[in-house]
């Protein structure tokens, strides 16, 4: 089966990225497809690389990279929701004069279409956190 | 594909980016339905000011889904009833398409439905998103 996540809820604040990165790994584990997720909401806070979490807790931005670059699973930020809570790449962060970026690395970002198509190629979009 | 709207307009962006959302399926040419219940159907009252709480007014952007194709906009009845409010404290508009154009009487922008109702279209859909 192909699955889509959609997260809507920032790191460490609520369960729902954990959820999500949970249900993704049984997703793989159980040989299923993970077409993509899809970070909207405060959910694009799970892709700034800038997060330092306590060494003794799980690091949940990247545990997301991790899971992009090893299971080539396509992570893509909403550019909007991402500029207006200060997520940006080095395109955007040039784009709008800003004096750095920190997107994590195996993120993306890209429009809401993406959340679109997902909820079009997938048997299942599984929603995580509001 | 359902977008069901369920919070109140200015308290939090997810109201404004689940308009987005909807705007962006629209754009896939997809069978898009919008629906409005609990506190999302504050967001069709009329008349909103923001002026006064520095927060751009977004609302009347909703009524141009109406030239996206999304056809009427569902408010959930009983979520109207237990807020107080009733149909003519909402938008008073109307749908111009090409086909009801055509046909003389325009439809209105918003339909009420039940519950029931609301659950029933759940039910049938592919696709459901909540804001």
């Amino acid at each position: 089966m192909i699955f889509g996540i959609l997260v809507n809820s920032g790191p460490y604040q609520h369960q729902a990225a954990d959820s999500a990165y949970q249900f993704a790994r049984a997703i793989l584990d159980a040989g299923h497809v993970l077409h993509r997720v899809f970070f909207y909401h405060d959910g694009v806070n799970n892709g700034t690389r800038l997060t330092s979490a306590p060494q003794d807790d799980r690091q949940i931005v990247e545990r997301w990279t991790r899971l992009a670059l090893e299971q080539g699973v396509d992570l893509v930020l909403c550019v909007a929701a991402a500029q207006r809570r200060g997520v940006v790449d080095a395109d955007e962060a040039e784009r709008h004069g800003k004096d750095g970026d920190n997107l994590a690395p195996g993120f993306r970002i890209s429009g809401l279409g993406q959340l679109i198509e997902t909820a079009i190629e997938t048997d299942r979009l599984v929603t995580f956190g509001a | 594909m359902l977008f069901l709207h369920h919070r109140a307009p200015h308290g939090s962006v997810v109201a404004q980016e689940g308009l987005d959302a909807v705007l962006a399926a629209a754009a896939f040419d997809q069978n898009v339905t919008v629906a409005y219940l609990d506190d999302g159907v504050f967001q069709l009252v009329h008349g909103q000011d923001t002026s006064s709480i520095g927060i751009k007014n977004f609302t009347p952007a909703i009524r141009a889904l109406a030239h996206y194709g999304v056809g009427q906009l569902l408010v959930e009845q009983e979520s109207l009833s237990a807020r107080g409010l009733a149909r003519q404290d909402l938008v008073d508009a109307t749908i111009e398409t090409d086909e009801t154009a055509a046909r003389g009487p325009q439809v209105p922008l918003i339909r009420l439905v039940t519950r029931a109702e609301l659950s029933a279209l759940m039910e049938a859909q592919d696709v459901v998103l909540s804001f």
